[in-house]
């Protein structure tokens, strides 16, 4: 419940609209005037790139702000049904009204396609509250430098957003990862930041096309600043695919590594899926951790002592029914897998396959 | 129980479970998977937008009634946001929360509609009607001991549940049940009458009592004193309004529900027989133990489509609007296989339900040939003295 629903003058409308709630009603007014959901409106949509999208939202007065760089989780409603998908804000921090999302299409993505081909005006998207440590802390640091590929330059784009909004006059340095300039998401802006502040370098590389930026190739040690000031001296940000990082991690060995921040995201569709006796199951309430023998989830649970409530044990009561937080898991009735995050599934005919995070 | 058991349970031979052969039997529940496959790979935007549709419209009612009734010193007022309020009543309990509560749209992933965290407008706990409901009815469908709704721990709507005088009051006791049904439901799974025989924890049912006692007061502060209230020296209208509303949706509940297992032709099961039930057994037990109702889109949706009582029993998650279009594979199957099909207007469906309650009333030696009335005065009698202490 939000701190808002405390207030007396909402405590007595909500004992009138109980047990629904005053966001019953309102909800039916407009999507955007519940209290206790954060949700946001598509203001505009521009297709930036022939592969993104970018969506300014306007959230409701549920949505409490984000730091930059950090994620939140946007819920789409695709077929009558909710998909959630974490995406860094790439807008200026502390604009509580104005919130900027730009996704990537991946070839087999369910949300970012949907998005990409379907996403309008008026469009009505869920948000959790802004998430991760992956973010610019204050006082900001004498020098910065920046490392992105693909829709990693999104919480990157954020934290230089926020840093010139507030006249930020040290040193930044942006080394932009994309295939080809037609594919660099933010290209335009970045160039015009570049114009606009002398501390800025932005340093390009586009590996499907050499020769069009100021550097080439994927990332190497070569391509870091030794200078004015060294990459080493900077407090370094980096978000990008898995081999990008793993590159990046492997520089900043050595005593490094506390100057260096990463956030890497691989969409649900295309997280490995691991076989039924394989992986982890994690309990995230319990805080319990257990090998994944390959058996339903309650009784994994139950094996491991975690409280689990259950009535019929046969996929037709419900009462095991919890939320999966991360993972595949099939259905042992139908045999249907599901990668989706924040899912509400049956334990009882639930088997993981690989990791899995459960809301027990 | 569970999805795996593959033994099979060997019921007494007189039994309508031994109507088929096992493997009849495991043919016509792979009948009903396939059908419930099929609605699943189906399900979707449309039935997103349909209970969507039908909140809409509770939450117009609600309001409009609650409006209406406002101004109830105004007889059209009152008589039309009475109407309105029971309806919207009938629509979120049935329509609504039932079937939310089910987790027949826990696909969705909208916590709005999520079938855990979903309260409804009854006396009701929306979590301890899932546990009596959605798994002690549903998972034991009429199996005496075990389905405690045969008869709420109250009545007597099953031969196999032992006569005693206390029954005598069954036409009684059913018309206090049916006017006070959201109370009844509410107390269902306290269990009062196990208590005695100490069956049941105390602790634990007076945890439950304490869940009971703050939904009821809740209710009762919101329909009987907020908007009463909101009238100032009026009150009197909106609170009787109320009163009326919230008594139609008990009789229109308890009509409907009644007629879901007790007409004429549907079975009770005992828990011998349905031991170590397999996935086509449970099937088969759900179609025995069921009956529906027919009528009209409207008289189906006011019904929560618990109308179609045999659907919902096989595919109890399965979006409830949708069973009016299965229904016709259901019954096609039923009819091959030589399962009964139990289907009847609401007239007739209920007027079978309340002439077992009158029978049952009477203990078995005293039938088939109708007692004569003096019989049934000196049984009465006979009650009565061993019911004084």
């Amino acid at each position: 419940m939000s701190p808002k629903l405390a207030r007396p003058g909402l405590r007595l409308l909500n004992a009138f609209a109980g047990p629904h709630g005053v966001d019953g009603y309102l909800e039916q007014l407009d999507p955007l005037l519940v209290t206790g959901e954060r949700r946001a409106e598509v203001v505009t949509v521009e297709r930036g790139t022939e592969d993104s999208v970018t969506l300014t939202l306007r959230p409701n007065r549920a949505w409490q702000g984000f730091r930059a760089g950090q994620f939140v989780q946007v819920a789409v409603e695709i077929d009558g049904a909710r998909h959630r998908r974490c995406y860094s804000p790439a807008s200026t921090e502390g604009r509580r009204r104005e919130l900027e999302i730009t996704v990537k299409r991946h070839p087999e993505g369910l949300v970012s396609n949907f998005l990409a081909d379907h996403a309008e005006p008026g469009m009505v998207l869920g948000l959790s509250p802004a998430e991760g440590d992956f973010q610019l802390l204050r006082p900001w640091p004498a020098s910065i430098l920046l490392i992105g590929g693909g829709s990693g330059i999104t919480p990157l784009m954020a934290i230089l957003r926020t840093l010139f909004a507030e006249d930020y006059d040290r040193p930044v340095t942006l080394l932009h990862y994309a295939p080809d300039p037609a594919r660099a998401i933010y290209r335009a802006e970045l160039e015009r930041l570049a114009g606009q502040h002398p501390g800025f370098r932005l340093l390009r590389s586009y590996t499907r096309a050499p020769g069009a930026g100021e550097l080439d190739g994927h990332f190497s040690p070569l391509h870091l600043p030794q200078s004015e000031p060294c990459f080493a001296e900077a407090e370094t940000f980096a978000c990008g695919p898995p081999a990008l990082l793993d590159a990046v991690r492997g520089t900043w060995a050595n005593g490094l590594e506390q100057r260096l921040h990463v956030e890497s995201f691989v969409p649900p569709d295309l997280a490995p899926v691991g076989e039924p006796g394989e992986g982890t199951i994690r309990f995230a309430t319990s805080g319990v951790e257990v090998p994944n023998s390959g058996a339903s989830l309650l009784e994994q649970a139950e094996d491991a002592g975690v409280p689990a409530a259950f009535g019929c044990r046969m996929g037709i009561c419900h009462t095991c029914t919890r939320r999966k937080l991360a993972g595949t898991h099939r259905n042992l009735i139908t045999g249907e897998t599901s990668s989706e995050p924040d899912e509400e599934i049956q334990l009882c005919v639930s088997a993981a396959l690989g990791d899995l995070t459960l809301a027990l | 129980m569970t999805a795996t058991a593959t033994a099979t349970a060997t019921p007494p031979s007189t039994s309508p479970l031994n109507s088929l052969t096992p493997e009849q039997i495991e043919r016509f529940g792979e009948e009903m998977d396939a059908i419930r496959q099929r609605l699943l790979a189906d399900r979707g935007e449309h039935d997103a937008a349909y209970i969507r549709a039908v909140i809409r419209a509770q939450r117009g009612l609600e309001l409009g009634g609650r409006a209406l009734l406002w101004a109830g010193v105004f007889p059209p007022a009152w008589l039309a946001g009475t109407a309105a309020l029971s309806l919207s009543k009938i629509l979120d309990n049935m329509e609504i929360g039932h079937n939310v509560m089910h987790g027949q749209y826990d696909w969705m992933n909208d916590p709005q509609l999520s079938g855990e965290q979903f309260e409804w407008d009854t006396a009701c706990p929306a979590d301890q009607w899932r546990h009596s409901h959605n798994y002690m009815h549903h998972t034991h469908t009429n199996i005496v001991g075990k389905d405690r709704d045969i008869g709420y721990g109250i009545l007597r709507m099953s031969e196999e549940q032992q006569w005693t005088p206390y029954y005598l009051g069954n036409p009684l006791w059913a018309a206090l049940l049916a006017t006070f049904f959201q109370y009844g439901v509410a107390l269902h799974d306290l269990e009062v009458e196990r208590l005695p025989s100490g069956e049941t924890d105390p602790a634990e049912k007076r945890e439950l009592a304490k869940g009971i006692w703050e939904k009821v007061r809740r209710q009762t502060l919101k329909d009987y004193v907020l908007f009463p209230a909101l009238s100032g020296p009026l009150f009197a209208f909106p609170m009787t309004g109320n009163a009326v509303a919230n008594l139609t949706r008990n009789l229109w509940a308890f009509t409907i529900i009644f007629c879901g297992h007790f007409p004429e032709g549907t079975h009770e099961f005992s828990e011998e027989e349905t031991e170590d039930e397999t996935r086509g057994q449970w099937y088969h037990r759900q179609v025995l133990g069921s009956a529906n109702l027919s009528g009209g889109p409207l008289f189906h949706i006011l019904s929560g489509n618990l109308s179609f009582q045999i659907e919902h029993h096989l595919f109890p998650d399965l979006p409830a609007h949708r069973y009016a279009e299965i229904s016709v594979e259901v019954r096609e199957a039923c009819e091959r296989y030589g399962v009964p099909y139990n289907v009847g207007p609401l007239h007739s469906q209920f007027g079978s339900v309340v002439a077992k309650i009158f029978r049952l009333a009477l203990p078995e030696r005293a039938r088939p040939s109708l007692p004569e009335p003096a019989r049934i005065g000196s049984l009465a009698k006979k009650a009565l003295l061993k019911l004084k202490p």
